[in-house]
């Protein structure tokens, strides 16, 4: 699904985020990318949903290289891709409903067709009760379950997350990390960065381990 | 994998939007668009305010001159025909024909200007004088300047009073005095080809507002940009609300300077018919017609449009998910 063939990123400041970098993940498989800050984490997965481009070797999605995805077609793939980002990114001036929604409004959705997936997402995420709050009243561990079901909204066939526990603390880490996997076991490939080792250690999935841009581990097998 | 990889790319294209979806999403930021400038009614109404003023002025000054030139043709009562004698005629001739004249309906006022009064003023005010003095006879003739009657004007005999005042017998030439309608009428065009350079400047300074309020609503509105192409909006989909929100600022900026324009007319309305009527016309002022004012609502638009397209290209592609 998800396939890496020799990529390195270069940023224009001369920083090498990411060096030549293999990496394969299946259909439905479920991953953790783990590795001190700045280790390329957030690098690797800007890649795959284009927010970067590659300065050498292949990103594959799908079997697709998108290095041949021209930029006016870049929104079509990140339609494909759920994102969840640490800091939650909601529109602080709309309501979970509407922030939940938004996916679909985008991908040209009417309201009406939306709610009943809006509502399905939110049940997910135990939050339909709060379907008319503002993000801003919510606690951290409901802001970031707001943004799983944001990137849900539109069953994406790829989940990336980053840091998606950063500020939660380890029961409502364990409870947004078990969403997770609920999603992966209904087939959605699920890739997340976390430095939260104890408790990707006890999740008992694949772990991926950067160190200065290179990747040091597989847990699936010895690379390189 | 790799072989799939010839042909990749091609699934990230837009799938087939239907065209309804397209057109509820204008109409959702249509109407979101409005609905952001109704919620800060201070601040967007100066704006609306001043692209109103900066289309209100040369639209006014438009009107101004129009009616002007409508007033214009009442104006030629006070236009006079000039004859002038032949040489060899005589004071008392002169005389006799202008006291004939006098008679006439069609004439209003009838003077003589001798040789002597006519010599008299050209050296006081040619700068010719000492040339003239050693002029050894008056080489000027006798001159009766005829102003015709205002019903005549109106009823655009003045031309043939004149062809007949030509005719007669012991006149040389008669020549219809319009110098100064002509001096009006250049002053008119300069006025005209002012309005158009004002109007020019003020047209480019409403596009820079909405130029300069669109950037700053990008500006404010950037994490929400940023988010909404995070997850998959295209350029057209960030875009369109801003040019709702150009093209509201043009139509309501345009609506408010059609009502000022015709405010100021309705106030002016008293004092210019009373004007016009001193000069002998009975036209009114005429208002912003509903033509001149439709067009002046489409101008609107399509400048905030304009505007607003100028600003969404040069920042919008600047901001980038980061």
């Amino acid at each position: 699904m998800i396939r890496f063939d020799q990529v390195s990123k270069r940023y224009d400041g001369g920083h090498q985020a990411l060096q030549t970098v293999n990496l394969a993940l299946a259909a439905g498989e479920m991953a953790f990318l783990t590795g001190h800050s700045g280790a390329g984490k957030t690098t690797l997965l800007r890649l795959i949903a284009l927010l970067e481009r590659t300065s050498q070797g292949q990103v594959l999605i799908d079997g697709h290289n998108l290095a041949r995805v021209k930029k006016r077609h870049i929104p079509y793939l990140r339609r494909q891709i759920g994102i969840i980002f640490q800091d939650h990114r909601l529109l602080a001036d709309r309501s979970v409903f509407d922030n939940v929604a938004f996916p679909l409004l985008i991908s040209g959705f009417s309201p009406r067709d939306s709610a009943g997936r809006v509502r399905a997402a939110l049940d997910k995420v135990g939050l339909l009760h709060k379907e008319n709050a503002l993000p801003i009243t919510l606690s951290g561990g409901e802001q970031q379950r707001v943004g799983i079901a944001r990137a849900v909204v539109a069953k994406p066939a790829i989940l990336l997350a980053d840091e998606p526990t950063g500020n939660l603390d380890p029961a409502l880490s364990q409870e947004i990390m078990d969403l997770f996997v609920q999603f992966n076991q209904v087939g959605v490939t699920v890739l997340i960065a976390s430095h939260d080792l104890d408790l990707i250690s006890r999740m008992g999935k694949r772990m991926l381990t950067l160190d200065k841009g290179q990747l040091v581990a597989d847990s699936a097998r010895v690379t390189q | 994998m790799r072989r799939a990889s010839k042909t990749a790319g091609a699934v990230f294209k837009p799938k087939r939007t239907s065209l309804l979806s397209w057109w509820k999403h204008h109409g959702l930021s249509a109407h979101g668009s409005a609905l952001r400038i109704i919620q800060a009614p201070l601040g967007n109404l100066m704006t609306i305010m001043v692209i109103a003023i900066a289309l209100a002025l040369p639209s006014g000054l438009q009107v101004l001159i129009s009616n002007i030139e409508g007033l214009t043709g009442g104006w030629q009562v006070s236009s006079q025909i000039s004859v002038f004698m032949r040489h060899d005629i005589d004071a008392e001739q002169t005389d006799a024909i202008a006291e004939d004249l006098r008679r006439r309906d069609d004439v209003n006022r009838v003077d003589i200007i001798t040789p002597e009064q006519a010599l008299a003023e050209f050296q006081a005010h040619s700068g010719f004088a000492e040339a003239l003095q050693t002029l050894e006879s008056n080489p000027l003739p006798s001159v009766i300047t005829v102003t015709p009657s205002a019903q005549a004007t109106r009823d655009g005999r003045v031309g043939e009073l004149q062809t007949h005042l030509a005719s007669l017998n012991g006149v040389d030439n008669a020549q219809l005095d319009r110098n100064w309608l002509d001096r009006l009428a250049v002053i008119i065009q300069l006025a005209h080809r002012s309005i158009l350079v004002i109007g020019t400047l003020l047209l480019i300074a409403v596009l820079l507002i909405v130029v300069n309020t669109i950037r700053l609503d990008i500006e404010n509105r950037r994490q929400e940009i940023e988010i909404a192409k995070l997850i998959g909006a295209t350029n057209a989909f960030v875009r369109r609300p801003f040019l709702y929100t150009g093209l509201w600022y043009g139509l309501c900026g345009a609506i408010i300077a059609v009502i000022l324009v015709n405010i100021a007319v309705a106030l002016l309305y008293g004092p210019a018919s009373t004007l016009a009527r001193l000069y002998g016309s009975s036209a009114s002022p005429d208002f912003l017609g509903p033509v001149a004012s439709l067009g002046l609502l489409l101008l609107g638009s399509i400048l905030g449009l304009i505007g607003s397209f100028i600003s969404v290209s040069r920042h919008l592609r600047a901001v980038e998910p980061s």
